[in-house]
């Protein structure tokens, strides 16, 4: 009788290839997917050293973080970002890679791209050169984030030196009320249990309010699993899971797909399966919440008030907060709902799915977005623009006073045109909100795509269930 | 096959912020490059404008060791950060506690990340805030921090493996490689449901 496992358990016992002459654990990596900003110093590394990508057909790449989202026929006004794109794309061609370039209407960001075409199945090892592929736990994988190193290392190797996470498991309670989204709820945990507290972590989300929540809302929690510290985040998969993934281009068909959901039905956690650590939310009580400083832990109720940095007992805490809000140019106890904000964006690997714009557009219909508002809605990849053009969801964007972009990284990170200015103030609903973050000197609010169209209306910081 | 790391002499440096992260060690503007070097002038380049900054204090020019806080290197995955760090003649970084993948990019690079107990960081930080001047002593073999001229002498664990690889400047996809007969072994059992990109 062997002990109750974790999905995580049994994914890693299942890719365990074996020990390598140093005696560390090599886990087989099954999809190494990858973008340009982060790849071209170890495709670099493999001809330096004069090896071989060992596995073209389980790599695949997308062009996202230096992309334009408008103006994008080339060459592109930054001429290092046009360099970055045509390296990528000679990288692939000699190594025989399936690029999704700057012409296919397919491309976008990698996390949106990845599990849209059905490469992201139950059960599979999946990593990137970008921290946020934990985004990919929400199908029952173990999903992480590498340094470019590593990439090198798959590359040349389809494994990785690895050491087994520890287990912990973060239940959702009961169920949210309307306007609470899973964005809400991945802020929620982290400033429960702090921007480290999953450090070392594979983080489990359980309970009904995970169960509940379709795939898009599931990727969006997984992937701030990272901002928690983990290096991935696990759902279990389940019918919803099945359901999404039926048909994509690149599931199981026919017996293979009887054979494979077959496998899938087996990755839930064990009874008596044993976690490190093990915390509870209850989502019941829980508000739309919005960041108020520079870690995405630093959140409120949007409906709250700003902490005060004097009633944090540890200094450093004390002296953190206080930097934040000097950096953010905001005061204690001042109402999150009175922040005048400057511009809105909508999109990037955490909210810029199909359902993230149902969600904006469902606040956004019939209004206009206020005067002083600059307001940006960047769809996370082409199928996912089509699909919401389909919908006429773009007229909702653009009626309302959106920019209807083209699918990128956007204003998530500020190494692409969409960047905001020295002091510009965003609703985001990207996932980091440090300083710099979206452009030099900028303040982020971390916000759920229903709370960044409130605000993009009401010109400030905006419960979005006074519009729902 | 990297030069090999054993003994790291000298001042070090009091970074005294919790969860600094890589949008600060290195700015998104800064990846867009096709190399791995020369990220050290960009390294903190945002803190680095005000004066008062640590990494401005002439006394500190040139220090191989990094003391920071807890969850240093938080948020991307980027080595730029790393490259950075390294690029400034930083060989060790001590701290509370360090975020996974930062932890990971530093090994690869030469680089020991060691964690230290909060109350002994904090004892080093305000030991090298207060006396610039004062040096420390890594011992990654013995796996001891020796305060010079203090008589006090820390212990620190590391991952076994990563200790291996620093020593002795291993390439790590070399040692990967002797694993080849296993990795081809695994390729032959895998599911053939599996998602495969054929181009």
């Amino acid at each position: 009788m062997t002990a109750p496992r974790t999905i995580v358990d049994k994914i890693w016992d299942a890719h365990l290839v074996g020990k390598d002459p140093l005696g560390r654990d090599l886990l087989y990596i099954d999809m190494h997917l990858m973008h340009e900003v982060t790849s071209p110093q170890g495709f670099d590394g493999l001809r330096l050293s004069g090896r071989r990508l060992r596995r073209p057909d389980l790599s695949f790449a997308v062009i996202d973080h230096v992309i334009p989202t408008c103006d994008r026929k080339g060459p592109w006004k930054d001429e290092m970002a046009d360099r970055m794109a045509e390296a990528l794309e000679k990288n692939c061609r000699e190594s025989r890679i399936t690029l999704f370039g700057i012409d296919d209407e397919r491309q976008g960001v990698i996390h949106v791209v990845a599990p849209e075409q059905g490469l992201v199945q139950p059960g599979m090892t999946i990593v990137c050169g970008d921290s946020h592929t934990s985004t990919h736990g929400a199908f029952g994988t173990l999903a992480f984030g590498i340094g470019t190193s590593e990439v090198e290392h798959v590359m040349a190797t389809q494994t990785l030196p690895w050491k087994k996470p520890k287990s912990m498991a973060v239940e959702m309670k009961g169920r949210p009320s309307r306007g609470v989204t899973s964005k809400d709820m991945a802020l929620e945990m982290i400033r429960t249990i702090g921007v480290n507290g999953g450090a070392g972590c594979s983080i489990e989300f359980q309970g009904k309010a995970v169960k509940d929540l379709g795939m898009e809302s599931r990727m969006t929690l997984c992937n701030m699993a990272i901002e928690a510290g983990a290096r991935s985040g696990i759902v279990a998969p389940d019918k919803t899971t099945f359901k999404y993934l039926k048909k994509r281009t690149f599931a199981p068909s026919g017996a293979d797909w009887d054979k494979a959901v077959k496998a899938w039905r087996e990755l839930v956690s064990d009874t008596g399966a044993v976690y490190e650590k093990r915390v509870v939310i209850d989502t019941r009580s829980l508000e739309p919440l919005a960041t108020w400083g520079t870690t995405p832990g630093q959140c409120a109720a949007i409906s709250g008030k700003i902490p005060d940095p004097d009633d944090e007992p540890d200094a450093r805490n004390r002296a953190q907060m206080k930097r934040a809000l000097e950096y953010m140019g905001l005061k204690a106890g001042m109402p999150l709902e009175d922040v005048k904000i400057d511009c809105v964006f909508i999109g990037s690997c955490t909210n810029g799915r199909i359902e993230d714009l149902r969600c904006a557009a469902r606040v956004l219909k019939g209004r206009r977005v206020a005067g002083h508002v600059r307001a940006l809605a960047v769809p996370g990849s082409g199928l996912v623009k089509k699909q919401a053009e389909k919908e006429g969801l773009d007229e909702i964007f653009k009626e309302a006073g959106f920019e209807w972009r083209e699918p990128g990284c956007s204003m998530c990170l500020a190494m692409n045109p969409d960047v905001l200015g020295p002091g510009e103030r965003s609703a985001s609903t990207s996932n980091r909100n440090f300083e710099g973050r979206q452009g030099r000197g900028a303040r982020t609010h971390l916000v759920s795509p229903y709370t960044a169209a409130a605000s993009a209306i009401s010109g400030r910081l905006a419960d979005p269930r006074e519009y729902l | 096959m990297r030069e090999p790391l054993k003994i790291i002499t000298g001042r070090a440096i009091p970074l005294d912020r919790p969860d600094v992260d890589t949008d600060q060690i290195m700015p998104a503007l800064h990846l867009l490059r096709l190399e791995r070097s020369g990220f050290g002038q960009y390294a903190f380049e945002l803190w680095r404008k005000d004066p008062d900054f640590i990494l401005n204090d002439e006394r500190y020019a040139g220090a191989p060791i990094l003391l920071a806080s807890r969850n240093f290197g938080c948020g991307s995955s980027r080595e730029h950060a790393a490259w950075g760090i390294h690029d400034l003649g930083i060989k060790c970084i001590i701290a509370p506690s360090f975020a996974d993948i930062f932890r990971a990019n530093a090994g690869s690079n030469g680089m020991l990340a060691i964690d230290l107990p909060e109350e002994q960081c904090d004892i080093l930080i305000k030991r090298h805030k207060e006396r610039p001047e004062a040096e420390l002593v890594v011992d990654l073999e013995k796996q001891k921090i020796n305060l010079s001229g203090d008589g006090v002498e820390l212990e620190f664990s590391v991952d076994p493996f990563t200790k291996d690889c620093l020593l002795n400047g291993l390439d790590s996809i070399d040692v990967t490689l002797g694993a080849l007969p296993s990795i081809e072994a695994h390729e032959k059992k895998r599911p053939g449901y599996l998602p495969r990109v054929k181009k």
